[in-house]
């Protein structure tokens, strides 16, 4: 035990020392938190809305406005025909367009029900859902007021999606920079961290030695871990507070589920290490197998759906997709425990083949 | 007075907390065997960096084949030629194709590198392995081209970075005796070396002790300066004056 | 007692699709507590014989043990009673000299403070720097540091590979020193180098050349071995006489070795007078001959000519 905790005593000497190094390991993330933050808060003031009024009553007026006042929006033009919708959209004039329907003000006094479509561009997704969410709240405002003085009105948002009808997006980001996040870390450097040591030839000295094998990869996992979960927990509340995308589940679970999947993404870089001979193989080894499937298939950026079958056939091998299924299901969508069962097996089995190849590959011997 | 290759004047290279080299200053004329001896540490790598144009010195004067080295070191690079036992040849590339690369980047004509190529491959009786990868070479022979290489375009100074670590006896010597024609040729060779019976085949033989030339003469010279019999003796007692340990 | 057996060893690499002798049919025993060096030049084959008894590499074929334990099943137990100290600096750069030390301590589940009388010795020549890291280190500093570690859960048996390859002769002469008070502690030593002149502080060397031993024995017996006749000789222009006495009809071999040739002659009959009156054939002033008797250059060289292994390839 001894041996054991003197090993890990001296990976972490190796990671503070390297201090540039560690600097990138907690830069990224948080400037990748914060780029798309602050360029989701920058742009969303005077967006530009066209109205289409169908209804050209009181109500209707009244939404006007309450649009022109708010400095969300800039009415850029009044609309009389719904073709024009689409046609502003092709000239990149307008974010959003804003549909009253004929007779809302009837519709409200006598149906108590009234249905205002929301057109949103979402060719850039974070931008649609935060736009339509700051219309929908000028709209829901005007109804609470107008239920405080009379009967119970209900207006309902539809929102309509141009575009990206999936709307992958600012949700999406999270779990998606989480999962590339945590791949980055602990694979790639638990590799580079074990490679080095072949490289050094302090491999050689320690195989010698009466260290176990086992123990020189987990004492190398370990500062890594622990780096992975502040990483985690420092993204999450990044995202929270910078990005106002809610937990909406346990976070405890959250961070169990990360936990498994840092341990997968442990378990990969062990088996990189077995086959790489130099850190820069290993580096690139990560970059090329890991960074890059995880980016495009792992549902981050592309949504897996409108992937052509096979490839969505290839997305099931990167761990990083079913983490983030994870994530999005407790995180994004509240969901328990049970619904992510079938993740958690999955990722349960990547790390028992993984360790099981690594420790047949795993020299107790030169080359 | 002969031609002086180098001509080094309190040439100085002060790092943030120590010199590396303080004051150095000595003359080397043309054709002669220089040996360049230290301790690890003593400043002999600093010196040898500033010579071939690869750092500034912090203070002094140096001139090398003629051009001075604040301001001519492209000049310089022209002029000399440099091997060390780290970096020698590309192991992937074949005898030919290392030979022509170094021809090519000092900018010899193709039919001039052909002509000297055939006359090289036949001094070291290489032509039959002409186009082997270099990789498959036995070390011996693979100094010995590297040397070659080093002297192919004829350079005033041959800068040489212990060039024989770990070549047995034999090659060692006919390493040596490599050394030796080149110099009746003219070419100047500046030679640093772990070996101290190397240090008798030079004709003059500098020790740097923390970073000052502690000693300067032919091995009979220092032999007679310092009794000692051989240049072992000489070096232990000169060298041992060190206080400086670290790089 | 024999602390190191080996037998019949062999193991070839592939390079580029042909097979190269690593090393071939290698077989001798060290006895406890003697310097054993194994002597050559790069390429050898010292350091895969190194490997494979510290249980690193697997031979092809052939067996060998340490300390009674085999280096394949045992290899375990062997890993736990030796020391070695590889080619390259393998210690950690970015740790200090006191970290790199208790970290190998407690690799070997001791501390530095059990075995310190063994180290002392060399520990105090380094102590000043404890708190510099290891990378920043001259190379006879790196050296000593090296020792300590590989000497830190006194091993029975300590394993070099190239110790003093690029360090300075005063260096060298001081870990040999280091070397020679570890064998009184009755430590067992196999050492390897390339630089001849160390053979003679071994207790027994293997020369060794393109992965074949030349010779086996002490370094006195194999110098008293040398068959040949050998002068040394000096004249005033050196190069001249060594192209010239290469001509001499008695000539078996002729080599500088410092500020004097070493001429070995065919016969027994050839006489300082036949030599000195070809050198004045030749024009030779100041002519200075010799009879001396063999170093183990010499042996090596002639041992090397013999065998002819000295162009053949071998894995560098």
């Amino acid at each position: 035990m001894k041996q054991f905790i003197s090993f890990v005593k001296k990976e972490f000497y190796h990671i503070f020392r390297d201090w540039r190094s560690l600097m990138l390991l907690i830069g990224i993330p948080i400037t990748q938190i914060l780029i798309l933050g602050f360029a989701v808060t920058d742009e969303i003031k005077n967006s530009e809305i066209a109205i289409l009024d169908n209804a050209q009553d009181a109500a209707s007026q009244n939404l006007e406005g309450r649009f022109r006042a708010s400095k969300y929006f800039h009415i850029v033009k009044m609309l009389h025909t719904p073709d024009e919708i689409d046609r502003e959209f092709r000239k990149g004039k307008i974010k959003i367009a804003v549909v009253f329907p004929k007779g809302l003000r009837e519709d409200l006094m006598h149906g108590n029900k009234a249905q205002i479509e929301i057109v949103a561009d979402a060719s850039d997704p974070n931008m649609a859902t935060v736009i339509s969410g700051y219309a929908s709240a000028i709209i829901l405002d005007y109804q609470q007021e107008i239920i405080s003085d009379n009967l119970p009105y209900f207006i309902t948002t539809k929102i309509r999606m141009l575009y990206n009808p999936e709307l992958k997006g600012a949700y999406n980001f999270v779990p998606g920079l989480m999962g590339l996040i945590l791949m980055l870390i602990c694979a790639m450097m638990t590799a580079v961290a074990i490679v080095r040591e072949k490289e050094l030839g302090t491999m050689e000295v320690l195989l010698v030695s009466p260290i176990k094998p086992y123990m020189i990869v987990i004492a190398k996992a370990l500062p890594y871990t622990l780096l992975s979960l502040i990483n985690t927990t420092i993204i999450l509340l990044l995202s929270v507070y910078a990005l106002k995308v809610p937990i909406a589940g346990s976070v405890v679970l959250l961070l169990l589920e990360s936990l498994l999947f840092i341990i997968a993404s442990l378990s990969l870089g062990l088996m990189i290490s077995t086959i790489a001979k130099t850190q820069q193989a290993a580096m690139m080894m990560s970059i090329v197998g890991l960074m890059v499937p995880t980016t495009m298939l792992s549902g981050y950026i592309y949504p897996i759906e409108n992937m052509p079958l096979i490839l969505q056939w290839a997305s099931h091998i990167i761990p990083a997709k079913w983490y983030i299924n994870i994530v999005k299901a407790v995180m994004i969508k509240g969901l328990g425990f049970q619904s992510v069962i079938k993740e958690n097996l999955i990722l349960l089995g990547f790390i028992v083949l993984l360790i099981w190849g690594s420790v047949q590959r795993f020299k107790i011997r030169l080359e | 007075m002969p031609e002086l290759v180098l001509e080094i004047d309190k040439l100085t290279k002060q790092f943030e907390d120590f010199v590396a080299a303080d004051a150095v200053t000595f003359t080397v004329s043309k054709g002669e065997i220089f040996g360049f001896l230290g301790a690890n540490g003593a400043g002999k790598t600093t010196v040898m960096r500033m010579l071939c144009g690869l750092s500034m010195p912090t203070s002094g004067s140096a001139k090398v084949a003629g051009f001075d080295i604040y301001n001519q070191t492209e000049e310089i690079k022209k002029h000399i030629g440099y091997m060390s036992q780290k970096f020698c040849l590309y192991e992937d590339l074949t005898v030919k194709e290392n030979i022509t690369l170094y021809g090519g980047i000092y900018g010899l004509s193709s039919a001039h590198i052909k002509e000297k190529m055939e006359k090289l491959l036949k001094e070291l009786s290489l032509t039959e392995d002409a186009n082997k990868l270099v990789r498959g070479l036995p070390l011996g022979w693979k100094q010995k081209l590297a040397f070659s290489i080093a002297i192919f375009h004829e350079p005033k100074i041959v800068f040489l970075d212990e060039p024989t670590g770990g070549v047995d006896p034999i090659t060692r010597r006919q390493f040596w005796e490599m050394i030796y024609e080149t110099s009746r040729k003219g070419i100047t060779v500046f030679a640093t070396t772990h070996y101290m019976d190397e240090a008798e085949y030079c004709n003059r033989v500098a020790i740097m002790v923390d970073g000052k030339i502690e000693a300067m003469d032919s091995p009979d010279g220092l032999k007679k300066t310092y009794n000692g019999k051989t240049m072992d003796e000489v070096f232990y007692v000169v060298a041992r004056k060190a206080k400086r340990q670290a790089d | 007692m024999a602390t190191i057996v080996v037998e019949h060893i062999s193991k070839s690499y592939t390079n580029d699709k042909k097979t190269q002798i690593g090393i071939s049919d290698l077989s001798f025993t060290v006895n406890k507590g003697e310097i054993f060096g194994l002597i050559g030049p790069d390429g050898a084959g010292k350091t895969t014989l190194i490997r494979i008894l510290t249980t690193l590499l697997l031979a092809d074929s052939g067996t060998a043990s340490v300390d009674g334990n085999d280096v394949v099943k045992d290899y375990k137990a062997i890993r736990n009673n030796i020391g070695y100290m590889p080619g390259r600096f393998s210690l950690y750069q970015d740790l200090s000299v006191e970290e790199n030390l208790n970290f190998f301590a407690t690799a070997f589940k001791t501390t530095v403070e059990e075995n310190y009388e063994l180290i002392k010795d060399i520990y105090v020549q380094i102590e000043p720097f404890k708190t510099r890291r290891a990378g920043k280190l001259s190379g006879g500093m790196k050296q000593k540091l090296a020792l300590c570690c590989a000497l830190v859960h006194k091993p029975s048996v300590l394993f070099l590979d190239e110790p003093t390859t690029g360090v300075d002769a005063i260096s060298r002469r001081e870990f040999w020193d280091m070397l020679k008070r570890l064998k009184t502690q009755g430590i067992t030593i196999l050492v390897s180098t390339p630089y001849m002149d160390e053979a003679n502080l071994c207790d027994r060397i293997a020369l060794i050349q393109g992965g074949k031993i030349l010779v086996i024995d002490s370094p006195e017996e194999i110098k008293h071995n040398y068959k040949h006749a050998l002068w040394a000789i000096k004249t005033e222009d050196m190069f001249k006489s060594l192209i010239d006495l290469r001509t001499f009809n008695s000539t078996l071999s002729c080599f500088s070795f410092g500020d004097v040739h070493h001429l070995s002659v065919k016969d027994n009959i050839t006489t300082k007078e036949d030599i000195l009156n070809f050198l004045k054939e030749k024009g030779h002033t100041e002519i200075d001959v010799q009879p001396i008797s063999a170093n183990i250059e010499d042996c090596f060289m002639e041992l090397m000519t013999k065998t002819n292994t000295s162009n053949t390839l071998v894995n560098a």
